[in-house]
């Protein structure tokens, strides 16, 4: 059974990893992935993240399951930020701990996947010119399909 | 019916939540938003490019086509954009 946060807060991934491996031996691979508030351009001042509190952990709790159907994980964390968040900040982060590194390399690669595309998260970038939402990228929806094509 | 609103269609209507009745003659998702862009102008702003919007009834993502009742909550937003 994945553990999954919706924060505001940040989190603390050396501790994250800790709590979540405890005292168990039974696995050899940690992946982590975090996902952290980009500025490209240079003029992102603030980004705000809204969400559908309720649809969003269950939406997430989905995401995970599929993954644990997939591959054998010993354990699974997300923990997605929202609210105002100030560039270089953490949004999201994925742990997968296995007996063996492909299934937690796959399985956190395809929880990034199916998160972006499925957790009712949106993006507003603050500039100089205003706030933006962020539209969604028809490269995170073509990601879904290797997902497919593998199963 | 509960209808809740998100990012940019949020802020086009101009509010986050409200109740509303189903009519009876609504009988799916498609049907709904064409009832409510029959409204006013601020709903056709918000929801008038069907293929720009997602909908979710009861906090499960659905298509247009998918059925909804007068108990159902009905989440209207842009494609997500989450990670």
């Amino acid at each position: 059974m994945a553990s999954i946060s919706v924060q505001e807060t940040d989190f603390d991934i050396a501790a994250e990893i800790a709590t979540l491996k405890g005292d168990r031996t039974d696995m050899g691979a940690i992946v982590t992935f975090t996902g952290t508030v980009r500025d490209i351009a240079g003029d992102l001042q603030a980004m705000t993240l809204e969400h559908y509190p309720g649809m969003t952990e269950k939406e997430i709790a989905r995401v995970a399951e599929e993954a644990e159907k997939r591959w054998s994980l010993v354990e699974c964390r997300v923990i997605h930020r929202y609210g105002k968040l100030l560039p270089g900040d953490n949004i999201v982060l994925v742990i997968t701990m296995s007996a063996h590194r492909h299934a937690a390399f796959e399985a956190a690669d395809f929880l990034m996947d199916f998160l972006k595309s499925r957790a009712p998260f949106w993006k507003l970038e603050e500039t100089n010119k205003g706030g933006q939402w962020v539209d969604a990228k028809e490269s995170d929806a073509d990601a879904l399909k290797r997902w497919e094509q593998l199963q | 019916m509960q209808l809740v609103y998100f990012a940019w269609v949020k802020e086009r209507i101009g509010k986050s939540e409200e109740e509303m009745h189903l009519p009876g003659d609504v009988r799916t998702v498609d049907e709904l938003i064409d009832h409510l862009i029959s409204i006013n102008d601020i709903y056709r702003a918000a929801l008038n490019d069907k293929a720009a919007i997602r909908v979710a009834i009861n906090q499960t993502h659905v298509g247009l086509d998918h059925p909804v009742t007068d108990a159902d909550e009905v989440a209207f937003f842009p494609p997500v954009t989450g990670g």
